[in-house]
């Protein structure tokens, strides 16, 4: 039985507790990037991004979850929105990272999380190109990746996920996947009743086969930065893999050509 | 309703309720300048111009009180008429601000106060009642000041009513004004007054959400006042899901003021003794603080309790229980008069605990300044705060400081037993969960050994004024419970407990409650509002966790009583019946048998039950028909509709005859700095404001709307504790919001041709400060009376320590008060904005100000004796 987690952005109020508890759990530092050592000496923080109210701005490997801030209309049109969305690896049922990885450092485990093993990763990346949602970063420090573990130890000793646990309107909630997608959908037709025509689900069976991480949204996924229809790159490994052969064959043809008519000059200077 | 408060962003934890009410089809609306994290939650977003909220609210009832719904469904008139003071009579000579165009009746102009002699209840002749005499008791003493009956038009048709005062002075509060005052669209505004009144009546109730965003303010009180006129209006209050939620500032900011680190008040909300009344003796006090009608005529019973907490054996009958030992307050001592004063020199030592008045006191630079006059500064933190380090801020050199400051570090809550009052008056314990680091030290402990040293340094002092220190009563080790820690001389958070909820002196046996406390010195109580959170060995409720879907009166201990919800007697119609099914609470029920006997051994039949488990503050078998006795005292002078228990009528208050000193009804006045001319009345500021016209704290004036035309509140974020104290040390906050910004409107960036990120200077006469430019279309301008204002908004949260850093926000605001409550204008002043980086370091700009302060001098003296420069007396 997979978990997961369903999270509900119309009841995410945007307050990053999932973020900073992912951290503590984690026990992952501040993004090294954003701090800088001033002229005096002190550590300070440099990060601000102008985007709303989104300042660490994306997933690293310190940044295992990250709340995103849409802002849409106006206030002065009486027509303003803002949505928040806390995202971070989907734990997808056709991982894109699991196919690629060489070592087999990325693994789906019997709850149907995918993890770094770290003492397996031998950091080539080649995951991270594999990802659709830019989840997996390499982390400089150790030379290998990290991502979200679904708290792989935490949901393995019966407990729930840091962030869900920390979430102050259950706006993220962890457990077994089939029972969330059925809380979604009751969700999704209450707020349609209500009035939000565009509330939609993000990761049922048509994405990827299915986000073990998914999302209500209340407008579509482009609006939040996601695709609509992600595709895997190695979902072209067969085409590209006919062109590349169709391509050496070529390429050793047209080596035999122009071999043989050199060894032919070749018989006529001897000759 | 959410008004006066950004609750998803300063309230997440609590946010968790509406939230769960949203899911189940309720209705939010957020009425606010900016379009917040809690607008974005909300189904209605009202937009208005700072400081303008009683227009808003004044037009809600206008509009309400004129609505065919409520006017035709006869629930509304029937808890109106029962329920409140709307028909009781008011003095004939009471004069409205719409006859005297923006001020009451009583305004004395040179002294600014109101004498509110015609805004009192006219009243039947008082009954004789025997003189007050030495001999008497203290409840035959108060008695003989028994007033009249108050005057009552049940068909609340005279123009003396309360109701019809009322519906005058809204009357002119219309859709069109609060379109044209607070700039928020008429359709809006109606499609909240429509929401309110349709989820309000018999079937449904509505709650109104507030916090700093309204307490900031010049009118601050009286802000919250129209909400509570608005919920008994619709007919919200003593009802679930009714009420107006007042949300704290921090954790147990409630807890401090119940057990207040409050100079004007102690513990249990009883006034501090005060040199300006008559309070020369104990009995003085009593008979001056008692009224004869409502639950304060148990106040006796409160004040010695408490006296013979602090004193113990000490106190005694013959020396007034120790009464006549303790100071009595002069004056205004809050903050803001306390900084006037120490800038002045005329404060000696301070101690800062859980405090960082360098960042998060208005007109800061003003504050740290202030220090500068100080021998010897205590602050107790967990980092090195800007307080802490204020002797060595930006461009001061600390040889020219004198100040001794002394850093001691602060264990942080789970270091230590203790509880936390939240919100909702619910008290809950939390547990010591690991030694704090090195040499930090609980506040508990440091308090504790703090007075035991200084207990051992005055033992032998034969001067009087040391007798309170000599005799408090200060034994609260148990060392047992100090066994598996590392630090073992942790004071007993039991043993306060114990003391908090009070205990017969003799024998130290624990009072189930309030009721049971005497006054003649046979029990100890410290705080008569929390007792009976530890009624019996071995029960104390504030640890108690047992929750159920609704009430959860097992979970923790709601003061006073563990009462959740308070005047329920408002739950049920006149005759005691429930209003509806659906929002049943407290009810009478004619066949429950009391298991007691009346005076004449005939079982009592009938009482008040609840259904949620909940305590009810209606005396248990009081009949709802009940009359009010002649001559009557305490409850005895309430009728059984009279559910405002500790109101001398028994009454919610629409129209209050005493206790605000800016008046008896909500009037709108523009903050103190407004570009805008008032458009309501004459009268553009509340005549009767605190302010401090003391160098370095210069106003904006009418005069300098064009030289400061925008409009600017303060607030803060999610993301960052208050002064930033327990978020800018942390990088995992740190790095969320990093650096100070100032949000605006993409019309004034247009206008002022400032880009996104840009820097910024925000100026006003106390100073400047840069930050960031936020452009963004959450902000937006308003047009009041046909001319845009802007408005924009700056966070507080960030000062020179810490790893998110920037200048400090509150240097651009000034010393102003709500006269009732001595609360800052923080939520709205005037500005100007310009791009680019500030001119000068907020030292250079204090010094500039204090250089050209052309006033009529600060006589100290004066400062610390009397009332300070436009205070008002609330004697």
């Amino acid at each position: 039985m997979p978990k997961g987690m369903f999270v509900d952005t119309s009841i995410c109020i945007g307050c990053k507790a999932c973020q900073v508890a992912c951290k503590e759990w984690n026990d992952l530092d501040g993004e090294p990037d954003d701090f800088a050592v001033q002229p005096d000496g002190r550590l300070k923080a440099i990060n601000f991004t102008g985007n709303s109210y989104d300042n660490t701005g994306r997933l690293t490997a310190t940044n295992w979850r990250h709340v995103r801030f849409i802002e849409r209309g106006s206030s002065l049109e009486g027509n303003m929105a803002w949505y928040m969305m806390s995202d971070s690896c989907k734990h997808c049922t056709h991982a894109g990272c699991l196919d690629v990885c060489p070592t087999h450092a990325l693994m789906r485990t019997d709850l149907g999380n995918v993890i770094v093993q770290q003492d397996v990763c031998n950091g080539c990346r080649m995951c991270i190109s594999a990802c659709p949602y830019g989840v997996i970063s390499y982390n400089k420090s150790t030379g290998r990746v990290n991502k979200c573990t679904l708290c792989d130890d935490r949901i393995h000793n019966g407990l729930e996920t840091a962030c869900a646990k920390a979430c102050p309107t259950d706006s993220i909630v962890f457990g077994d996947v089939d029972e969330l997608r059925s809380q979604a959908r009751q969700r999704v037709s209450t707020l349609r009743q209500l009035g939000y025509s565009k509330a939609q689900i993000y990761g049922d069976d048509d994405v990827l086969g299915g986000l073990n991480v998914f999302y209500l949204l209340l407008d579509d996924p482009e609006v939040y930065g996601q695709p609509a229809n992600p595709q895997l790159p190695q979902r072209n490994l067969i085409p590209n893999s006919v062109w590349s052969v169709g391509s050496a064959i070529l390429v050793g043809l047209a080596a035999l050509v122009s071999f043989r008519t050199r060894l032919n000059r070749n018989e006529e200077v001897e000759a | 309703m959410i008004m006066g408060s950004n609750m998803a962003e300063c309230h997440p934890v609590a946010f968790r309720w509406p939230m769960q009410a949203k899911e189940k089809g309720a209705k939010i609306i957020h009425v606010d300048p900016r379009f917040t994290r809690t607008s974005a939650m909300a189904d209605i977003h009202a937009p208005i111009r700072a400081g303008t909220d009683i227009v808003f609210l004044g037009a809600l009832i206008n509009t309400i009180i004129n609505d065919d719904r409520w006017n035709s469904d006869p629930f509304f008139r029937e808890y109106l008429v029962n329920y409140s003071n709307a028909a009781t009579l008011i003095d004939e000579s009471y004069q409205d601000p719409e006859d005297l165009d923006g001020l009451f009746s009583g305004f004395d102009d040179e002294n600014r106060r109101y004498d509110v002699n015609s805004w009192a209840y006219q009243r039947e002749e008082a009954a004789s009642t025997m003189p007050a005499g030495e001999e008497q008791s203290y409840a035959d003493a108060v008695a003989a000041g028994l007033p009249g009956k108050p005057r009552v038009d049940l068909t609340l048709q005279d123009p003396h009513t309360v109701f019809q005062i009322m519906k005058r002075h809204y009357a002119r509060y219309t859709p069109e004004m609060v379109e044209n005052v607070c700039g928020c669209p008429q359709e809006k505004f109606l499609d909240v007054a429509n929401t309110l009144l349709e989820n309000s009546g018999r079937e449904r109730t509505s709650a109104i959400v507030y916090a700093v965003g309204w307490t900031q303010h010049t009118v601050g009180v009286q802000f919250i006042r129209t909400a509570g006129m608005l919920q008994v209006i619709l007919g919200n209050a003593g009802r679930p899901g009714g009420g107006i939620l007042a949300l704290r500032g921090h954790a147990t900011i409630q807890g401090s003021t119940d057990i207040p680190t409050l100079y004007h008040s102690w513990s249990g909300y009883l006034n501090a003794a005060d040199a300006r009344k008559s309070h020369d003796t104990l009995r003085d006090y009593i008979l001056t603080e008692t009224p004869p009608t409502s639950y304060w005529f148990n106040f006796p019973k409160f004040a010695v309790s408490l006296l013979k907490a602090w004193f113990g054996d000490a106190a005694t009958p013959d020396n007034d229980f120790g009464y006549d030992s303790l100071p009595k307050i002069s004056g205004d001592h809050s903050h803001l008069p306390t900084f006037v004063l120490m800038h002045q020199g005329g404060i000696k030592g301070f101690l800062v605990i859980g405090q960082n008045p360098a960042v998060g006191g208005q007109n800061a630079e003003l504050q740290r300044k202030a220090m500068e006059n100080l021998e010897w500064m205590v602050v107790r933190d967990y980092f090195e705060t800007e307080t802490a380090a204020f002797w060595k801020r930006p461009d001061v050199d600390p040889s020219t400081i004198a100040t001794e400051v002394f850093f001691l570090p602060g264990a942080v809550p789970a270091e230590s037993t203790g509880t936390f009052t939240n919100t909702q008056r619910l008290l809950q314990q939390h547990d010591k969960a690991a030694d704090p680091p090195d040499d930090a030290r609980s506040d508990l402990w440091f308090t504790y050994h703090l007075t035991r040293r200084l207990k051992e340094l005055y033992a032998d002092s034969d001067n009087p004024r040391d007798w309170p220190i000599q005799n408090l009563y200060w034994d609260y080790m148990n060392e047992e419970e100090n066994a598996e820690w590392r630090i073992n001389d942790e004071p007993s958070g039991d043993l306060i407990m114990r003391e908090i909820n009070g205990y017969t002196w003799a024998d130290k046996t624990l009072v189930p409650g309030f009721a049971a406390l005497q006054d003649d010195g046979s029990t100890a109580c410290g705080c008569w509002i929390y007792s009976g959170v530890y009624p019996e060995e071995g029960k104390n409720l504030a640890a108690a966790r047992e929750a159920d879907a609704w009430v959860s009166p097992n979970w923790g201990f709601a003061w006073p009583a563990n009462r959740h919800i308070m005047y329920s007697r408002a739950s049920a119609d006149p005759d005691g019946r429930p209003w509806s099914e659906r929002k049943r609470y407290t009810y009478w029920d004619e066949e429950r048998d009391t298991g007691q006997v009346d005076a004449d051994g005939n079982p009592i039949i009938g009482s008040w039950v609840n259904v949620a488990g909940d305590s009810i503050d209606f005396p248990p078998t009081k009949r709802p028909d009940a009359l009010a006795q002649d001559g009557g005292t305490a409850l005895d002078a309430h009728s059984g509709t009279s559910p405002a228990i500790m109101k001398p009528d028994g009454k919610f208050w629409l129209f209050a005859p005493s206790g605000a000193v800016d008046g008896p009804l909500p009037t709108h006045y523009e903050p103190w700095e407004s570009p805008v001319t008032n458009p309501v009345y004459g009268q553009q500021r509340n005549p009767v404001a605190k302010f401090w016209d003391v160098p370095g704290n210069p106003y904006h004036n009418a005069e300098d709307a064009e030289k400061y035309p925008i409009i600017v509140s303060t607030y803060r974020l999610t993301e960052h504790y208050l002064s930033g104290t327990m978020s800018r040390w942390l990088p995992w906050l740190a790095e969320l919001m990093p650096e100070l910004f100032v949000e605006m409107s993409y019309e004034l960036a247009e206008e002022k041709g400032i880009n996104n990120t840009d820097w910024v200077t925000v100026v006003t006469a106390r100073g400047e400060v840069e930050g960031r430019a936020l452009v963004t279309r959450r902000m937006r301008p308003f047009v009041i009376d046909g001319r845009t204002y802007h408005e924009i908004g700056i966070p507080w949260h960030w000062g020179y320590q810490g790893l998110a850093s920037g200048d400090v926000t509150n240097d651009i605001s000034s010393l102003v008060a709500d006269p009732n409550v001595t609360i800052h204008e923080g939520k709205v002043f005037s500005c100007d904005l310009r791009p680019g980086r500030r001119s000068k370091s907020a030292r250079e700009i204090h010094e500039d100000l204090i250089a050209q302060y052309q006033g009529p001098g600060v006589d100290v003296a004066s400062l610390i004796c009397n009332d300070s420069p436009g205070e008002v007396c609330n004697a």
